[in-house]
């Protein structure tokens, strides 16, 4: 499953596949893409090991939430392959990152093309935010700073299982406000997880804006290192950087990536909407159709039909 | 005279978890509080120090379960879900998670006030989908909880008793079950917890007075046994009696209640216990004296049903048990 592509190549197969959604759908959560495709590309196309995908590429409908009566109910965890003691275990914290998600399940050739147009529809389990039966979700996400306390504990529950596999989580460097992230490294400090890790996209942006203006967090890597994690940051869009960043030793210490990166990274004419980035939805069908034409070209493909 | 157990829960805890080492003890610094301390001491791979941060505990549980270990988590029940209360549903509750939730110092039983006193619990935990909840009412139920929990295809949350614990009961809880105290006629009287054990106090002076109880213990809210409850609600003449240590609201009564409404019954209920306040740091006896659900508040709820004074005094109940503030069976801190 991997190597097949490059891991430059599948990012930019995910902007262009979020962006064709955006344009067709009149929005979508845009600027993410732009952050965190090549961290995605890698960590599907390199970085964790795990097995090919064990659901079926056109995701199967909604089939209940966990219930003591609903006995098929399945999270989205095979997407990432089964769950064994030699594979890492991946956790998608930023389950608003949905959609990059599954255009990065598509690219990496996990999920069918179709998977997409079932994005956000009533009955659907590609969920426009991640749930935990959506494909590559294992859990609820959707409120920020559960994704590292939980990866923290499959972690400690792996060392004790003595598995080989690591345990990863995606993360966004907006949850890094929440105190939760802070107690769950806290206790993998303590307990020597060096089983687990994480890339953090720091793309700056929240909900309100830019991190800056609605809560400016500082030297994140300073608090990290002085939390006793080893961390460790790099340009968010360098792959090169990132697979150098994976090789640090970290022994019995979390190993925390932040990864820098720009959130209109390879679609420069978002900036124009900044700070307003968190969810791109057109004002009119002006912007609209002139978004459409100048990130095209800047992607590299044709105007997108809707 | 009643038996008083010494800490069951650190004896019921130890033998059993010892046996499974999948089960792994997860303690939020309260270790004594909470009575696995000599579990700590002998078993310290199958115990993980969570110290006082609950919302990682919460999440870091669910990590366990998803890496195939069974965490029982051990703190005071008001800090499994006022601050955590996010992490109990997106980490626990949502996915179905088998996480035994122990939590200790149910509604009153605790000197240190509000912050302590989990007095809105029962009615949280019993709304959130896919939650069990179980409370222990005696040494013999404190002695079946982990079996009993460990069984849930679930969560589980458990109010717990610890310290000097009364025997009042000789079988096993068995879940959603509800036990059937004294047969009568003429009041439903529906006790939990620790109520149980003052309700038993005024057993005496009510059968001297010729009142006929039908007395039914409830350790199970969820599953509950509605059924059982309608037929026995069906055939009392004069009303329901509620004891409970938690709010009025949400708990054990407004439960009554609701079967009550369902079912069109035309049966008054009182409710006893914390109406609609928060409480205050005391003895146990105190304040459900304070706060009118001890058994001399359930003397004059019968007497209202009734409609005449009983002329039953304080002194002719039996005494209450006070137990010391400190002794050897309870924790050095609270």
């Amino acid at each position: 499953m991997k190597n097949k592509l490059n891991s430059e190549d599948i990012a930019l197969g995910i902007r262009r596949r979020v962006f064709e959604h955006c344009i067709k759908n009149n929005g979508a959560y845009l600027s993410q893409a732009c952050s965190s495709a090549e961290q995605l590309a890698w960590l599907y196309n390199e970085a964790l090991n795990i097995g090919d995908s064990i659901m079926p590429s056109i995701p199967e409908s909604f089939s209940g939430v966990p219930h003591i009566n609903n006995k098929n109910y399945k999270t989205g965890a095979g997407y990432n392959g089964p769950i064994s003691s030699e594979y890492d275990r991946f956790i998608f914290a930023p389950a608003h990152y949905a959609l990059v998600a599954y255009a990065t399940l598509i690219e990496v050739g996990r999920m069918a093309p179709e998977g997409l147009s079932m994005f956000n529809q009533d009955g659907s389990s590609v969920e426009i935010i991640g749930a935990e039966h959506s494909p590559g979700m294992e859990m609820h996400n959707g409120t920020l700073g559960i994704g590292l306390s939980t990866a923290a504990g499959i972690a400690y529950g792996r060392k004790l299982n003595k598995d080989s596999g690591d345990t990863c989580v995606f993360m966004s460097d907006g949850e890094l406000q929440e105190g939760q992230i802070w107690e769950a490294l806290q206790v993998s400090v303590y307990y020597k997880l060096d089983n687990l890790w994480a890339i953090v996209d720091v793309n700056e942006q929240q909900v309100d804006g830019a991190m800056s203006d609605v809560l400016d967090i500082g030297n994140i890597q300073k608090k990290i290192n002085s939390f006793g994690a080893k961390c460790i940051e790099i340009d968010g869009h360098d792959i090169e950087a990132m697979r150098q960043a994976k090789k640090e030793k970290h022994k019995d210490q979390p190993l925390i990536i932040l990864a820098r990166t720009s959130p209109y990274k390879g679609m420069e004419y978002l900036k124009k909407r900044f700070p307003r980035l968190h969810y791109v939805r057109f004002k009119s069908e002006e912007e609209r159709s002139k978004m459409n034409l100048e990130i095209s070209k800047e992607l590299g493909i044709d105007p997108i039909e809707y | 005279m009643i038996e008083i157990v010494n800490k069951p829960y650190s004896y019921t805890f130890k033998n059993y978890a010892s046996k499974n080492k999948k089960i792994l003890c997860l303690s939020g610094d309260l270790t004594s509080s909470c009575e696995v301390d000599s579990f700590r001491d002998e078993f310290p791979n199958q115990f993980v120090s969570m110290g006082m941060a609950e919302q990682n505990m919460m999440s870091f549980a669910g990590g366990l379960s998803m890496s195939g270990f069974i965490p029982f988590i051990h703190t005071f029940g008001v800090f499994t879900y006022r601050r955590p209360y996010d992490q109990l549903l997106a980490s626990i509750a949502y996915p179905r998670r088998k996480i035994r939730i122990m939590g200790f110092l149910p509604g009153i039983t605790t000197p240190a006030g509000m912050t302590h006193q989990a007095i809105e619990d029962i009615s949280i935990m019993r709304t959130i989908p896919n939650m069990t909840v179980i409370e222990t009412g005696d040494a013999t139920e404190v002695e079946s909880i982990c079996e009993v929990a460990d069984k849930v295809d679930g969560p589980v949350y458990c109010r717990m008793l610890r310290g000097s614990v009364p025997r009042l009961f000789d079988t096993p809880l068995k879940l959603s079950d509800i036990r059937v105290l004294n047969s009568g006629t003429d009041i439903l009287l529906i006790t939990s917890g620790i109520c149980t054990e003052e309700a038993l106090r005024a057993r005496a002076a009510l059968v001297n007075a010729g009142i006929s109880i039908l007395h039914l213990h409830v350790h199970t809210f969820k599953p509950f046994n509605e059924e059982k409850i309608l037929d026995l609600l069906t055939n009392v003449k004069l009303g329901v009696i509620t004891m409970e240590n938690h709010l009025v609201n949400g708990g054990l009564g407004t439960m009554i209640s609701e079967i009550i409404s369902k079912h069109g019954l035309p049966k008054k209920l009182i409710k006893l216990g914390l109406k609609d306040t928060f409480a205050h740091g005391g003895s146990k006896q105190y304040l459900t004296k304070y706060y009118g659900f001890d058994a001399y508040a359930l003397i004059k709820s019968i007497e209202k049903f009734i409609g005449q004074e009983l002329n039953i005094l304080e002194e002719d109940l039996e005494t209450a048990r006070i137990e010391n503030v400190h002794s050897l069976s309870k924790a050095e801190a609270l």
